[in-house]
C-alpha cells in the first residue's frame, strides 16, 4: 500500500549541489580543549543529536585497480569493532535505537550518527570503536563484498545505471572520475583487507575532518566528547593528489543497444566548481533551463510535447573538476526530437542569455528553497559540514541570498556565451532511439 | 534539484520506521485541529526550527475508486491539477511556488491524493489560496490534457516498463486480489491511459474534489491560530458538494496459493518475494495490526532481525532478506516478504530459508526479549519523527485520509507497548496462511 505516483521523479544521478539559504540558523564554532573544531547548531527542544563528519579522500582517491574500494571499506566500519563482532555491534546500535552510518563519495568519505540524548554516551563511544578499531573480520568481508558484486549486477539491470557509468567514463577517460566508485566485478574481487586498513588508515586523520553537530548538546560537552571520538587517530592524513581535470565532451552522441521501451538519455559539458566566481551565475543559467516546472528543457520537451516525464539539467561540481549534467527519459520513436530540443535550447540560452523575468524567478527559487532541505536534524548537520568542505566561511548562511542577489544580467549573458556550448554538448542514451545516429561507441561497450 | 521529489513516499509510514514513543503515555505530534463549516478538516503541527511551512491537501479518493475501463484517472488528474484554473494558467502554479522559493509536488496512491507546498512561513497564505482556488475552479481543455497525457505514458514506462521488478510487482498484485481494486496499478494499464479523456478527467474532479472530502495538515512556523483565519479566508469560500459514497467491492475469500515467475532478459539477479493478504487498519480483523507492525520489526527490523541474521549472516545464503507490513489502506493490507541470493547460490535456496523462518515462527512463537527489542525500536522512532517538517505532515495526512483519529496517531506509542507475545502470535497465524499467498519469482534468461 506504499507506493504513490507522483509529477516528479528524483534526479538521481546527480552529485548534491551546495547551496544554503540565508537566515538565522545560530552556528557556533565548537574546540575541543585538544584543539578539534566542529560547528553547533544547538537545540534542546527534542532529545535527539545528530552528528555528521566528512574526512577527504573518497574513491577517486582509490590506488588504481582498486576501485571499489572506498566504498567496501566504509560498509565494514559498522561491521564490528574492538571486542564487538558484526552481529553484537549492530545489536548495541540497534538496541539503543542508533544510527550510525559510513559512507563513500568522489572526494570524500562521510559519517554520522543520530541519536536519542539518553544514549549519547554510547553513540559517540561506538563510532569512535568504528573509526579506530574496526575488525574487518572474514565472514562480513565476504558478506559485504558479495552485497557489492550483486550491487553492480542490479545496475546492469537499470538504463539509468548504464548510462552513468557510461557517461563518467566517457567524460574522464583518463581520470579516476571517470570510473565508477562501485567498482567493477573484477576489482571488487580483488580487494584485500590489507587495501581496506590502509585506505581508511590515511584518511581518518585529525588534521582530516570536518565536524557539524546539531541537536540537544552544549558547547562544553560538545568540546569534551570531540576529544574523546577521535583519540587515537594519526595527526596527519596521507591522501594521494587527484589532479585537476577538465571534462571532455565534444559533441559525441553513444548509444547503448537495450531492448526496453524508453530510451534514457544523459547529456552534459562542461561546468564550474564551487570556487569558481561564476558558480551562482551558472547555477541561475542551470535552473532557467532545466531546473523543473517553468524551465525551458521542462517547457518546451514536457509540457508542450508530452515527450518525456521527467527532464532536468543543473550543475554537479566535484573539487577537481565540473560538468554541466542533465537526463531525459523519451519513447524510444522521439528520442531524436528530445535530442534536438535540447540542443535547441542549449543554444538558445547561449545565444540570447535568460530573460529579465527568468533571472528573477531562478534567483529568488535559489534563495528561497534552500531552507527547505534543512528539514531535519542531520540534514542541518550535513549542510554545516559542506559548508566547511566549501571553504564558505561561518557566516556562509548569512551571506548567501546577497551573493545570489548581486549577479547581474551582464553577467549571465557572459556566462551563457562563454560556457553553454551546444556543439560539445555529449549524450549517451540507453535503450532503441529511432533516429538516433552514434558518433561512436560508448566506454566499455562493444559496438 | 527544484522539483524532483521521491515518487514513493509511503514507505515513511507508521509501520516502516514512521513514528513514535517516549515513554509511553507521551503524545506524539500533538497536533491542534478544527474543522470549517463546509466540512475541510484543517490540522497544525508547530515546529519553530526554521521559518518555513509544509501545506499538505490530502483528497479521500484514489485510484482505487476508478470505474472499470478508466484505470490511471485519478493519477492523470493529478498531473492536471497543474494544468490552469480559471485565473492560473497552465504551470503557473509551480512557477509562483517556486518564484517564492518554495516546492511543490502531488502524489497518488490507491485511496488518497495528495498536493503540497514547502515555503518560507510567510508565504502560507499565498500558497492556501491557490491551493483552494484549484479545489473549486479547475479549467482543463484538450490542448493542455493530450500532452498531459502523453507524459504519463512515459511515466509509465521510465517507473514501470523499463524496470523489471516493477512490471512484477504489477503482475504480483493483479495476482493477490481477486477482486479487489488494488489488483489495478495506480498508474493505470497503459491501453486505458490511451483512451483517458479531458471529460473523464472533469468528471473525476467534480465527483471527489471538495472540502467535505478533503484534508489539510500545515506543518513547520505557524500556530494553529495564525492558521484559522486563513483557512476561512482561502478555503471557507469553497462550497461543500454531494461527495459519492467510495464503492469497494469485497474481496472474496481467497483458496489457492498462487505463484508467478517471471523470466527477463535484463535481470541479473534473481529475486524471490511472497506476500499475504492482510488487515489493515480498516479491513479485516484489525486487531491484529499493531501486533503485525511489532512482528515485521522482529523478523526485519535491521541486520540483527531473524532474516537477516540467519539468512545473510549465518546460512550466508542471500545478500538481501526482510519483511514489512502495510497495514495503510482502507481495504485490505499486506504482509510479505523478499531475499535475494548471494552469487552462486540458487533462489530456490532463499525461498526455502524464508519458508523455514516462517514455519520456525509459527511453530516456536517469538520471544519475550525479541519483543522487548522491537517495542524499544519502534517507540523511538517515534521521537524521531518529530524531528522534521515533512514527516509528520506525511504521517498524520496519510493517517486521518485512511480513516484513522489523530488519538490513532498520537496514542501509537501505546498501542505498541501494549502488545503481548499472545497476540503476535495469534496474528501470525492467522495472516501466514498459504492460500492467501502470491509468491512471485523474478529470474535471469538461462545464458545458452
Amino acid at each position: 500500500m506504499t507506493q504513490v505516483f507522483s509529477r516528479f521523479l528524483l534526479a538521481l544521478l546527480l552529485v548534491p549541489l551546495l547551496a544554503l539559504p540565508a537566515r538565522a540558523i545560530d552556528i557556533q564554532r565548537v574546540t575541543s580543549p585538544g584543539g578539534i573544531e566542529a560547528w553547533l547548531v544547538a537545540d534542546p527542544t527534542n532529545p535527539i543529536i545528530a552528528l555528521e563528519v566528512a574526512f577527504r579522500g573518497g574513491s577517486a582517491s582509490e590506488p588504481a585497480g582498486k576501485e571499489g574500494l572506498a566504498s567496501l571499506a566504509t560498509d565494514l566500519l559498522t561491521e564490528g569493532a574492538g571486542d564487538l563482532d558484526s552481529q553484537a555491534f549492530q545489536k548495541r546500535l540497534a538496541d539503543l535505537s542508533i544510527s550510525l552510518y559510513f559512507s563513500s563519495g568522489r572526494d570524500s568519505l562521510q559519517a554520522g550518527f543520530r541519536t536519542l540524548t539518553e544514549n549519547r554516551d554510547e553513540a559517540f563511544s561506538l563510532m569512535h570503536l568504528a573509526l579506530t578499531e574496526p575488525r574487518f573480520d572474514e565472514p562480513a568481508v565476504a558478506r559485504a563484498r558479495s552485497q557489492m558484486l550483486v550491487g553492480l549486477k542490479r545496475e546492469l539491470e537499470r538504463p539509468g545505471s548504464i548510462a552513468s557509468r557510461a557517461f563518467w567514463s566517457a567524460a574522464f577517460p583518463d581520470h579516476p572520475y571517470g570510473s565508477s566508485p562501485s567498482g567493477t566485478p573484477e576489482s571488487v574481487d580483488g580487494l584485500t583487507v590489507a587495501d581496506m586498513q590502509e585506505f581508511i588508515g590515511r584518511r581518518f586523520a585529525r588534521n582530516n575532518l570536518l565536524v557539524g553537530v546539531v541537536g540537544d548538546i552544549t558547547p562544553a560537552e560538545l568540546g569534551e566528547r570531540l576529544d574523546a571520538l577521535f583519540a587515537g587517530l594519526p595527526e596527519r592524513a596521507n591522501i594521494p593528489e587527484v589532479p585537476e581535470v577538465q571534462p571532455s565532451f565534444a559533441g559525441d552522441v553513444m548509444v547503448i543497444d537495450r531492448n526496453i521501451p524508453q530510451s534514457t538519455v544523459l547529456f552534459g559539458q562542461r561546468g564550474v566548481k564551487r570556487s569558481d566566481p561564476d558558480f551562482f551565475a551558472v547555477s541561475i543559467l542551470g535552473e532557467v533551463i532545466g531546473g523543473g516546472f517553468g524551465s525551458r528543457l521542462t517547457e518546451e520537451i514536457r509540457e508542450k510535447r508530452g515527450l518525456a516525464y521527467s527532464v532536468y539539467a543543473g550543475l554537479a561540481s566535484l573539487d577537481r573538476g565540473a560538468m554541466l549534467i542533465g537526463n531525459v527519459g523519451t519513447a524510444n520513436a522521439r528520442v531524436s526530437e528530445s535530442l534536438d530540443l535540447v540542443r535547441q535550447e542549449w543554444a538558445r540560452l547561449s545565444e540570447e542569455g535568460p530573460t529579465e523575468e527568468e533571472m528573477a524567478d531562478a534567483k529568488a527559487y535559489l534563495t528561497g528553497s534552500f531552507w527547505l532541505g534543512l528539514d531535519n536534524s542531520s540534514r542541518i548537520a550535513s549542510t554545516l559540514v559542506a559548508i566547511q568542505r566549501e571553504g564558505l566561511g561561518i557566516d556562509y548562511l548569512d551571506r548567501r541570498s546577497a551573493e545570489i542577489e548581486a549577479v547581474t544580467m551582464a553577467d549571465l549573458k557572459r556566462v551563457a556565451r562563454d560556457l553553454f556550448d551546444a556543439k560539445a554538448l555529449t549524450f549517451v542514451v540507453v535503450g532503441k532511439p529511432e533516429g538516433v545516429t552514434a558518433t561512436r561507441p560508448a566506454p566499455g561497450q562493444d559496438s | 534539484m527544484r522539483h524532483r521529489f521521491t515518487f514513493i513516499i509511503g514507505l515513511l509510514a507508521l509501520g516502516l520506521g514512521l513514528a513514535p514513543a517516549l515513554p509511553a503515555s507521551a503524545a506524539v505530534f500533538s497536533p491542534k485541529s478544527f474543522t470549517l463549516e463546509n466540512g475541510l478538516q484543517v490540522v497544525v503541527v508547530e515546529n519553530h526550527r526554521i521559518p518555513v511551512v509544509t501545506h499538505m491537501v490530502w483528497y479521500k479518493t484514489g485510484s482505487a475508486d476508478e470505474a472499470r475501463g478508466k484505470s490511471g484517472i485519478a493519477h492523470f488528474l493529478e498531473h492536471l491539477m497543474f494544468r490552469g484554473t480559471e485565473t492560473l494558467k497552465p504551470g503557473e502554479f509551480s512557477r509562483i511556488v517556486n518564484r517564492n522559493g518554495g516546492n511543490d509536488n502531488a502524489f497518488t496512491s490507491w485511496d488518497y491524493t495528495a498536493y503540497f507546498q514547502s515555503v518560507a512561513a510567510d508565504r502560507l497564505a499565498l500558497v492556501m489560496e491557490m491551493e483552494a482556488d484549484r479545489m473549486a475552479n479547475l479549467r482543463l481543455t484538450d490542448e493542455v490534457v493530450l500532452p498531459e497525457r502523453d507524459v504519463i505514458l512515459e511515466e509509465r514506462r521510465q517507473v514501470i516498463d523499463n524496470n523489471p521488478n516493477a512490471v512484477l510487482g504489477e503482475q504480483m498484485r493483479a495476482a493477490q486480489y481477486l477482486h479487489y481494486p488494488y489488483r489495478v496499478p495506480i498508474i493505470g494499464w497503459e491501453s486505458e491511459m490511451r483512451t483517458l479523456t479531458t471529460e473523464d478527467a472533469l468528471a473525476w474532479y467534480d465527483r471527489w474534489y471538495a472540502p467535505n472530502n478533503a484534508i489539510v495538515v500545515i506543518a513547520g512556523d505557524v500556530t494553529v491560530d495564525q492558521v484559522r483565519p486563513l483557512a476561512e479566508k482561502y478555503y471557507g469560500k469553497v462550497a461543500r458538494r454531494e461527495i459519492a459514497r467510495r464503492d469497494r467491492v469485497e474481496e472474496p475469500p481467497q483458496q489457492a496459493a498462487r505463484r508467478i515467475e517471471r523470466i527477463d532478459a535484463r535481470v541479473q539477479q534473481p529475486s524471490v518475494s511472497r506476500q499475504y493478504l492482510a488487515p489493515s487498519h480498516q479491513w479485516g480483523e484489525t486487531q491484529h495490526q499493531y501486533a503485525l507492525e511489532v512482528l515485521a520489526e522482529i523478523l526485519s527490523g535491521g541486520p540483527t532481525s531473524r532474516l537477516y541474521r540467519k539468512l545473510v549472516v549465518e546460512d550466508a545464503i542471500a545478500v538481501s532478506a526482510g519483511a514489512y507490513y502495510s497495514g495503510d489502506a482502507i481495504g485490505p493490507g499486506s504482509f510479505g516478504f523478499a531475499g535475494s541470493p548471494r552469487p552462486g547460490v540458487e533462489v530456490e535456496a532463499v525461498e526455502a530459508g524464508i519458508d523455514a523462518e516462517i514455519a520456525r515462527l509459527l511453530a516456536d512463537g517469538v520471544t519475550e526479549a525479541e519483543i522487548a527489542d522491537a517495542k524499544q525500536r519502534l517507540k523511538a522512532s517515534a521521537v524521531f519523527a518529530v524531528d522534521s517538517i515533512r514527516g509528520p505532515a506525511n504521517i498524520l495526512g496519510r493517517a486521518l485520509t485512511l480513516g484513522q483519529s489523530i488519538e490513532d496517531v498520537e496514542s501509537w506509542p501505546e498501542r505498541i507497548d501494549a502488545v503481548t507475545e499472545a497476540e503476535i502470535e495469534a496474528a501470525a497465524k492467522s495472516v501466514l496462511v498459504p492460500e492467501h499467498s502470491v509468491t512471485g519469482i523474478l529470474r535471469p534468461k538461462p545464458t545458452s
